[in-house]
């Protein structure tokens, strides 16, 4: 088995599972290392059968496939339909969301409107009256503007484009057309134009590329941030716990894992009501602790602990104490049915779409979400009678973490400061250069570079140069799990002035400390929290976004999702700093577009960097850079 | 000695060895770096295809060699330490008798030298108590490293199970690449 090296927590589950003979993310990496270089170059095209084809990228053997298309076409095909993955899983997402706030409406499934200031507040952006209106009524004609951007065929710009994006990025995009219309067609067309015969142009392609990911930040992430905002609340700021020490073993502990908190709120809510039933089994209550992007939903929302991020899914089992991990969809890994059989633990799926051998089935839908949330939380119960009294392990590493850096949080703790103009004192604080410039960390936890420990890294030497950080996903997981999102980290990691302005921000908030120098801002959908953040600062100041002194980071990225929100923040104007390598580096036209050209179209550029201290020390040049252009 | 085996019958033609080769023997040693160095890298192992065959055919470091014996020059030598056949690049003329005498075609040119080009057993990593790149890079073990002793008791015994079990079909072959040859999928 391969000697990486994880933090402690994660490294003893899987000594725990080298003992058991059981492999592990790692092991499985390294018997499929090393890795195809085609792959790995993006020069493998398996669209047609006429192939598989490969180029060489060292110029001696084929140049083209048998169709003619040569490495910078087969590259930008390559990109185009990891995108649509990503976009796919977003949207859908949204969708779902969508149909489960309509059949609510329809008094046919037991969901509500929580946050009634953002119900008005998007009803006000997308242009719909409220005066006076049933909060129902708005609900109904928001969600028929979302159905809007997925069904019209009109080709006039998406709805929740024209809410969200910023102004100068909408006007740039509808110069360079691309202003999405509709999700679904945008999807279909990508798909499409990759096919057999299609699109060969690599730079029509690209651009196609940076069109989907505007399809996913907006039907997408925005979309489904919006809506969850509003059936369950925006998130305020709270302390929570994370790392898997979170489990409790006299309790019933069910995981959930995934990425729609219209399933893990309805289990967190029969976890509340069937509290009796289980101490009536023996256990001293019912602990749901959330993994990746659920995970995150629940604890910003619900202070839910955030027990483990995508690679820690299968090692939570190991544990022996989780009575159930309940899955929905994305970043699921098919290695958690194969884990639990070695343990009592039940894994659920609940999606049609979403199963895996060796798991449960129970399908999930809005209309009997009540009935299927009291039976699943049923089954954890009955789990952790038959596990009640056996041997488990679970490691003692526990942080301590404060969440929910919703922009609303952000803003009523500047709202103390100064009522009237709440982000006067951030704008400041960044030109008097206190606070640098900011960077926001996204994505996932490869375990290509997990050992490296590339997040932390990063962000320490980001913060020592007064960079804020904001986070989501599972970086913010890693983030909490290393203690960064504490009052402590800000003494122990923040520059000077960084460390006084996350002071006085911490007394404005009444914590009585400074507030963490990582703030986490959501789940991966909550990316737009970020976007929407951006863009605040951005009309402010009158600027692009590409001119604030900022960048975006996924130094551990491993999902089509992580791609397609890159070519968003490209189409956006960032900077965007992404291990493991792309691939593109097969394709000239490609690497040369995405890393040089682009900058002077969309202002985006990709940079590319797998070690930790260039990488934060790349991201600092770029922020002195648009400092010096703003004449700060 | 140790020794390349090849088990023909498991290449599937995915050319790992090659790409691996190539960067094994690239100024950086890393695949997205190596891609851009000038002169690009060169491979020295070559997956041949010949009807329902992927064969990855290289030089067998042959302890009596041919192009040792048609060298003019005594470019061509056997390295004892590491028992195998290296091109000494500064004596070699490029007149490539070695090529024409090399019964498994595994002499190439180097660029922009002109000189012989040859699989050096990646003297460098077995130095260092790895196996050679290619072997390392073989998705299927058509490639294995080891004593020539212990790669034929393998085979051996290999063959040993299956007369004992007298199962003749597994002679005949099962494998998805067997199905896919006789389904003429090559």
């Amino acid at each position: 088995m391969m000697e990486k090296n994880l933090d402690r927590a994660t490294q003893s589950l899987i000594e725990r599972a080298k003992a058991g003979r059981i492999e592990v993310s790692i092991d499985r990496l390294q018997r499929q290392s090393p890795q195809c270089g085609f792959g790995q170059l993006g020069t493998c095209c398996r669209i047609c059968y006429m192939g598989p084809c490969r180029i060489d990228p060292f110029g001696e053997g084929a140049t083209q496939g048998v169709c003619g298309a040569g490495a910078d076409t087969i590259v930008t095909r390559n990109l185009l339909r990891e995108a649509v993955g990503g976009a796919a899983s977003h949207v859908g997402h949204a969708r779902h969301v969508i149909l489960t706030l309509k059949k609510a409406l329809e008094g046919k499934a037991p969901y509500k409107i929580t946050d009634k200031d953002k119900l008005m507040e998007v009803a006000s952006g997308l242009g719909i009256k409220t005066d006076g209106r049933p909060e129902k009524d708005i609900l109904n004609e928001i969600l028929d503007k979302a159905l809007e951007d997925i069904t019209r065929q009109d080709g006039s710009s998406m709805n929740w484009l024209r809410f969200r994006a910023p102004r100068k990025e909408y006007e740039q995009w509808e110069r360079l057309g691309l202003l999405v219309s509709n999700a679904h067609n945008e999807i279909e067309e990508a798909m499409h134009r990759t096919s057999m015969g299609n699109d060969a142009d690599p730079v029509n392609l690209l651009l196609a590329t940076l069109r989907i990911g505007i399809t996913d930040g907006y039907a997408g992430l925005h979309m489904a941030t919006d809506l969850h905002d509003i059936m369950f609340g925006t998130p305020q700021v709270r302390a929570i716990e994370a790392n898997m020490g979170v489990l409790d073993k006299d309790s019933v502990n069910i995981a959930m894992h995934g990425h729609n908190p219209v399933l893990s709120e309805k289990i967190l809510e029969w976890a509340g009501r069937l509290t009796k039933d289980a101490q009536g089994a023996g256990a001293r209550g019912i602990n749901v602790v959330g993994v990746c992007c659920t995970g995150n939903e629940l604890t910003m929302r619900h202070n839910v602990p955030m027990a483990a991020h995508n690679l820690q899914a299968e090692l939570l089992i190991h544990t022996g104490a989780v009575d159930a991990m309940v899955v929905d969809m994305q970043c699921i890994w098919p290695s958690i049915a194969k884990v639990a059989e070695c343990y009592g633990t039940k894994v659920v799926t609940t999606e049609s779409f979403v199963k895996i051998p060796g798991a449960t089935h129970i399908q999930f839908e809005p209309e009997t979400a009540d009935e299927e949330a009291k039976r699943i939380v049923g089954l954890a119960i009955e789990a952790f009678k038959n596990r009640r009294g056996k041997e488990v392990f679970i490691p003692s590493e526990k942080s301590k973490a404060f969440v929910g850096f919703s922009v609303e949080a952000i803003l009523s703790v500047l709202k103390k400061l100064n009522p009237s103009d709440p982000l006067k004192p951030v704008i400041d604080n960044i030109v008097n250069g206190n606070i640098y410039g900011a960077a926001g960390f996204a994505g996932c936890p490869n375990p290509k570079i997990r050992d490296t420990f590339m997040t932390e890294k990063m962000m320490k030497t980001l913060l020592k140069n007064n960079v804020l950080i904001v986070t989501t996903g599972c970086t913010a997981h890693i983030a909490a799990q290393a203690g960064l999102m504490t009052p402590e980290a800000t003494e122990r990691y923040a520059g000077d002035g960084l460390k006084a302005v996350l002071k006085v921000l911490g007394d404005a908030a009444g914590l009585g400390a400074p507030l963490p120098p990582v703030w986490h801002m959501g789940s991966c959908v909550d990316n737009s929290r970020i976007a929407n953040l951006l863009r605040a600062l951005a009309e402010k100041l009158n600027v692009r976004i590409s001119q604030l002194p900022v960048a975006g980071s996924a130094p551990e990225l491993i999902t089509e999702k992580a791609v397609a929100i890159g070519s968003w923040l490209l189409s956006l104007g960032l900077l965007v700093h992404i291990a493991p390598p792309p691939r593109v580096l097969g394709s000239p036209v490609a690497t040369k577009v995405l890393t040089e050209d682009l900058e002077g179209i969309t202002g985006g550029k990709a940079f590319v960097e797998s070690d930790p201290e260039k990488a934060a020390l790349g991201i600092i040049a770029h922020i002195e850079k648009k400092r010096k252009a703003l004449g700060i | 000695m140790k020794r390349v085996f090849i088990n023909a019958e498991r290449c599937t033609g995915c050319k790992s060895c090659e790409i691996a080769c190539a960067v094994q023997h690239s100024k950086s040693k890393n695949l997205f770096t190596a891609i851009f160095e000038d002169p690009p890298p060169q491979k020295r192992t070559y997956v041949e295809q010949v009807i329902n065959l992927s064969y990855p055919s290289r030089c067998m470091h042959c302890i009596d060699a041919p192009c040792i014996k048609a060298c003019p020059r005594s470019a061509m030598g056997w390295d004892k330490e590491l028992e195998r056949v290296t091109v000494n690049k500064d004596r070699c003329i490029g007149c490539f008798m070695c090529a024409m005498v090399c019964p498994f075609g595994a002499i190439s040119i180097r660029r922009p030298q002109g000189t012989a080009l040859k699989c050096d057993l990646c003297g460098s990593r077995l130095r260092e108590g790895m196996i050679p790149a290619c072997v390392e890079a073989c998705p299927t073990k058509a490639l294995v490293f080891g004593e020539i002793e212990e790669l034929s008791k393998t085979k051996r015994i290999g063959m040993a199970e299956i007369i004992a079990y007298s199962k003749k079909d597994l002679i005949e072959g099962t494998t998805p690449l067997e199905l896919l040859k006789r389904l003429g999928g090559r």
